[in-house]
């Protein structure tokens, strides 16, 4: 008996380890069988009060994430809106005339992008080639002239609009037969400069200045601005007119295409003229 | 003797409390986790009796397992880290040196030492922790590869954990 004490004493380290390890595993595989059952679980009375503690601390952590999801949750929500759908439909109204010929149609358009402050200022509208857009066509505000149409995709195009550098629409004096180019020089989302105008005319503040109708772009006696102030620029035989533009760009939301039927016929008609 | 008690006391609480709300979130690569409450054992004083040493352990794995919903299988996994360490100082450390050397730490020990004493310590529990866990032989070999990173990981926050420590000590 003294011998197997002390045979026990001497390794027991080892008979230690086996009566917990079989505890441990005994714990192990019943609680296996009955892990949810089980009275030792988190959903221990205290354990459990520990852990929501610990969540209300660590929810604070989370809000950036809760919000970002919350955020695209949000986004998924508003591309369901009818606001989120491109409108197809197209409100162009053509009224069949067997005398009278149309000549200009107008195409309604959303403006969905535009810039103004840049140099050359371009815009984007919801309408493109499946809606008969073309390339070079004129488009118009509510209240003026707004731009050429510069590119054209299926659904959308863009705008060059009067404040670029390249952009020369030609105008007049409205009651005048004198005409010019406008020319935007960069400075003034506000204003352009009508050239090429003689300097014989006595122009007056505050007339109006309206597209000419020469080529095929602008109908006749589209609204442009009206006139700030008028003068000869060193020495030269034609006006500088500072133009108050009629068209506010950063109000701007709705605007027109025109579509010439005629145009294709009378740039043949010119182009022939050059061949020759 | 009352200062190691509490000392002792204090890391196992300090301890349980980082393993279960700071490190089970510390996710490895999706892999592992690391556990840095086998510390309190490893830092258990070199007299501590061996049945309050099996109890002791038992204890921390049973507050991890708690904590964990795995029952039993960290307290088995601990069961067996003590053993080891039973073995591993009974052949690495003369008795007499009791006397002097009272705890196994980093700043008694020396590096070397606690270095391998770590090392087989943590593999050894690792080992069986995720053995246990995974109770298949078919998964051996990526059991195999989540006790390695693991280890690393453990390996790495207790020499750090423990330099930190040791410095302090050093400056009182």
């Amino acid at each position: 008996m003294r011998n197997l004490w002390r045979f026990i004493s001497n390794y027991n380290a080892l008979f230690l380890f086996v009566i917990f390890f079989l505890i441990s595993i005994v714990l192990l595989v019943r609680n296996n069988d009955f892990q949810r059952s089980s009275t030792l679980n988190t959903s221990n009375q205290i354990v459990g009060n520990f852990y929501e503690r610990y969540n209300n601390i660590s929810k604070y952590l989370h809000l950036e994430v809760v919000n970002d999801s919350l955020a695209r949750e949000n986004a998924l929500l508003r591309s369901k809106l009818p606001s989120a759908y491109f409108n197809d439909s197209l409100v162009s109204k053509k009224i069949t005339d067997t005398i009278n010929k149309v000549q200009y149609e107008y195409i309604e358009a959303e403006v969905i992008n535009k810039s103004i402050t840049s140099r050359n200022n371009y815009l984007t509208i919801n309408r493109g080639s499946k809606h008969g857009i073309k390339k070079g066509m004129g488009v118009i505000g509510p209240s003026g002239v707004v731009g050429i149409v510069w590119n054209v995709s299926e659904n959308f195009s863009s705008i060059q609009s009067i404040l670029h550098e390249d952009t020369r629409i030609n105008s007049s004096i409205e009651g005048t037969p004198y005409f010019g180019p406008l020319v935007w020089d960069g400075e003034n989302s506000q204003i352009v400069t009508l050239t090429d105008i003689p300097n014989q005319l006595n122009i007056k503040p505050k007339a109006k200045v309206v597209t000419s109708g020469l080529g095929v772009i602008f109908p006749k006696g589209i609204m442009v601005g009206t006139v700030l102030k008028s003068g000869v620029k060193g020495g030269g035989s034609f006006l500088d007119i500072s133009v108050k533009l009629s068209t506010n760009f950063y109000a701007l939301q709705h605007v027109y295409i025109i579509k010439n039927n005629f145009a294709a016929e009378q740039l043949l008609l010119e182009a022939q003229n050059k061949e020759l | 003797m009352s200062r190691i008690l509490l000392f002792n006391v204090l890391r196992f609480i300090i301890l349980v409390f980082i393993q279960v709300f700071l490190l089970k979130n510390m996710v490895f690569y999706n892999l592992n986790v690391p556990f840095l409450y086998i510390l309190f054992i490893l830092l258990l004083p070199f007299e501590t009796p061996n049945i309050l040493l099996f109890t002791l352990s038992f204890l921390m794995g049973f507050s991890i397992d708690l904590f964990s919903d795995t029952l039993g299988l960290h307290a088995a996994a601990c069961t067996v880290l003590a053993l080891m360490r039973v073995f591993f100082i009974s052949i690495t450390v003369q008795k007499d040196n009791y006397d002097s050397d009272p705890e196994p730490t980093l700043g008694i020990m020396g590096f070397r030492w606690f270095f391998f004493y770590t090392l087989i310590l943590t593999i050894t529990h690792h080992f069986f922790l995720f053995n246990l866990e995974v109770f298949k032989f078919a998964e051996i070999l990526n059991t195999f590869s989540r006790v390695l990173i693991s280890s690393t990981f453990t390996v790495t926050l207790i020499l750090i954990t423990e330099a930190l420590f040791y410095r302090k000590k050093q400056r009182k």
